[in-house]
């Protein structure tokens, strides 16, 4: 009886390697992708915290589509070529961010209003540009060391910079007025809070694709949100459930065959929906069935 | 004839440009680049072809301008390959109120099929393409009987030099020892030169460029090459070539020079014209394979 037992959980253990681990072991590529997602939700999922907080998740996805001219002009004048690409989109991205930051704190247009109108121009400039379709679909798949280089870097100037602004960057979340009472350093924040979406947007280019890239950004960030009520909360339960989604989502590519950057995201929507039903911050069951209070 | 009547003529002629130059050449459209060089062989200076794909260009996912609404509008013949290659050109034909006949440069040859649809690369086999060259042929001399004479002679001309041409690329496969005629390449463009000539071919991103790779696939492709030992691995001129390169570090098989598939290259470059696109193709196979 004993001995079945093993046996069975032996079976088991088997089953879940063969699932979970083992195309990991016996597959680098796939060992690449894991590396590049990890790094991707350790730098995007605090960015997608700060973008949803701010109530700029939509900006996120106007200037996923705003950093295509410059990664198209980069592939146009060098193939392509991961660091021009990786410029181009930098530039571009930069370009649209700072500008419509700027009239947004110098004029009555307010920043959605002037980030819509550089991402539809900027997205008109690229597809004119080439046919985007290896840009639109990044390929994490396909990570040579160049790549996971430019994605570790760009991870570690993010976190290093979030370090340095986070303070004015929280308080600005809860407290705008406030913050410009006491400190100037709500405007130079900001911009470099723009700075650090184009830097992780142009990461999750070159593993998801732009379509895509925001979503490991916003998503987990969504998810986080019925978690947890203060800021440091969300953030590690964003990054964990970006690195869940990351790697279920390759595992789930592996066993299946969807596409891995959009089975990424489907995880990741699957977390979320989870998430609305059964979050412990107003999730909708929690709503209808509410603990009871405690009486002493 | 008055002054006035004179001009008036003048103003007809100039106003209705086919009553003046009857004797124009026949506007004949291709829809990607290879099709313009079989017509081009065909209708020599007899015709005017202009192409919608040029050199380089993916036929799969081509957008038209309205530039070649008015190409079509103006043509007699449009050559197009079938099998749902250019999907996107029936509209565009539509769209353009064309009168031009269409010709479909497959007919009479038998599709390989891949997945639920047929295979569009039968050019890739130089018997194929003889009957490509045939019907085209064929569409000329029907649209202009009156150069008949020359369309059927320099279709013979080349035509032999197809029989050539196949006959090399027999040879060169002979060369190279049964158990290394396998490959690896990014668009599973090969199909009918497989077939023709022996040699496998294994394609990461199936039959068309417009599906992702899955992560199983990859691995699928990674194993198999580890198993059977495949010696080298192709880039193309138009499929993301990182994904090869992962796969060729992975499994330490040889990255191959560029096989030309869907598109013929500018004047420049390596497959400027048919015969030059299958030359460099075998030469970069054997180069990959004969050891």
């Amino acid at each position: 009886m004993r001995r079945r037992h093993h046996a069975v959980a032996g079976r088991l253990t088997v089953l879940i390697y063969d699932a979970l681990i083992a195309p990991f072991t016996e597959f680098e590529f796939m060992r690449r992708a894991l590396a590049a997602v990890i790094a991707l939700a350790l730098g995007g999922a605090p960015i997608g915290v700060f973008l949803m907080l701010r109530r700029m998740s939509l900006v996120g996805d106007a200037m996923a589509h705003a950093i295509l001219p410059g990664a198209a002009i980069g592939f146009l004048l060098s193939g392509l070529n991961l660091f021009a690409m990786t410029m181009g989109g930098l530039i571009a991205g930069f370009t649209v961010a700072i500008l419509a930051g700027v009239i947004a704190r110098t004029t009555e247009l307010k920043e959605d209003a002037s980030l819509a109108t550089f991402y539809l121009v900027s997205l008109a400039l690229g597809v004119s540009i080439i046919d985007l379709l290896h840009v639109l679909f990044g390929n994490i798949l396909a990570m040579d060391d160049q790549t996971l280089l430019v994605i570790a870097f760009n991870t570690t100037i993010t976190l290093l910079m979030l370090a340095v602004i986070y303070r004015p960057l929280v308080v600005e979340c809860v407290d705008p007025v406030f913050l410009r009472t006491v400190s100037r350093a709500g405007a130079p924040a900001h911009l470099a809070f723009l700075a650090l979406v184009v830097v992780n947007l142009v990461n999750g280019f070159h593993a998801l694709g732009t379509l895509l890239a925001v979503g490991l950004m916003i998503l987990p960030a969504g998810i986080a949100r019925f978690w947890s009520r203060d800021i440091t909360g969300m953030i590690c339960i964003a990054v964990a459930s970006a690195m869940v989604s990351g790697y279920l989502g390759l595992v789930l590519s592996f066993q299946t065959r969807v596409p891995s950057g959009p089975a990424i995201i489907l995880v990741a929507a699957a977390l979320y929906v989870a998430s609305v039903l059964f979050g412990s911050v107003s999730g909708l069951v929690r709503q209808m069935f509410p603990a009871p209070h405690l009486e002493a | 004839m008055s002054r006035l009547q004179f001009w008036f003529v003048c103003l007809l002629l100039a106003a209705s440009p086919s009553l003046a130059h009857a004797q124009d050449r026949l506007n004949v459209v291709a829809s990607f680049s290879i099709l313009g060089d079989f017509a081009k062989n065909v209708g020599g200076d007899r015709i005017e072809v202009s192409t919608l794909v040029g050199a380089n260009g993916d036929v799969h996912v081509y957008t038209p301008a309205p530039a070649d609404a008015k190409k079509i509008a103006d043509a007699k013949l449009v050559i197009i390959n079938g099998f749902g290659l250019e999907g996107w050109l029936p509209r565009l034909v539509q769209s353009s109120g064309s009168k031009a006949k269409i010709v479909t440069a497959t007919d009479g040859i038998t599709p390989r099929i891949a997945g639920a649809a047929p295979d569009p690369h039968a050019w890739q086999s130089v018997a194929n393409a003889k009957i490509y060259v045939a019907n085209i042929r064929d569409a000329l001399v029907a649209a202009d009987p009156a150069d008949s004479a020359a369309f059927c002679a320099n279709a013979d001309g080349y035509l032999a030099k197809l029989d050539g041409l196949d006959r090399e690329v027999k040879a060169a496969m002979a060369s190279i020892p049964p158990d290394h005629r396998k490959v690896i390449s990014t668009h599973g463009a090969f199909g009918y030169f497989a077939a023709a000539y022996n040699v496998e071919f294994i394609a990461p991103l199936g039959v068309s460029t417009d599906s992702e790779a899955s992560a199983r696939d990859i691995a699928g492709i990674i194993t198999q090459i580890r198993t059977a030992k495949i010696p080298a691995v192709f880039i193309e001129n138009i499929s993301d070539p990182r994904l090869i390169q992962r796969i060729s570090a992975e499994t330490g098989a040889r990255i191959g020079g560029t096989l030309y598939s869907d598109s013929l290259t500018g004047e420049k470059g390596e497959a400027p014209t048919y015969i030059d696109m299958v030359r460099h193709n075998i030469k970069a196979l054997t180069d990959a394979l004969v050891h």
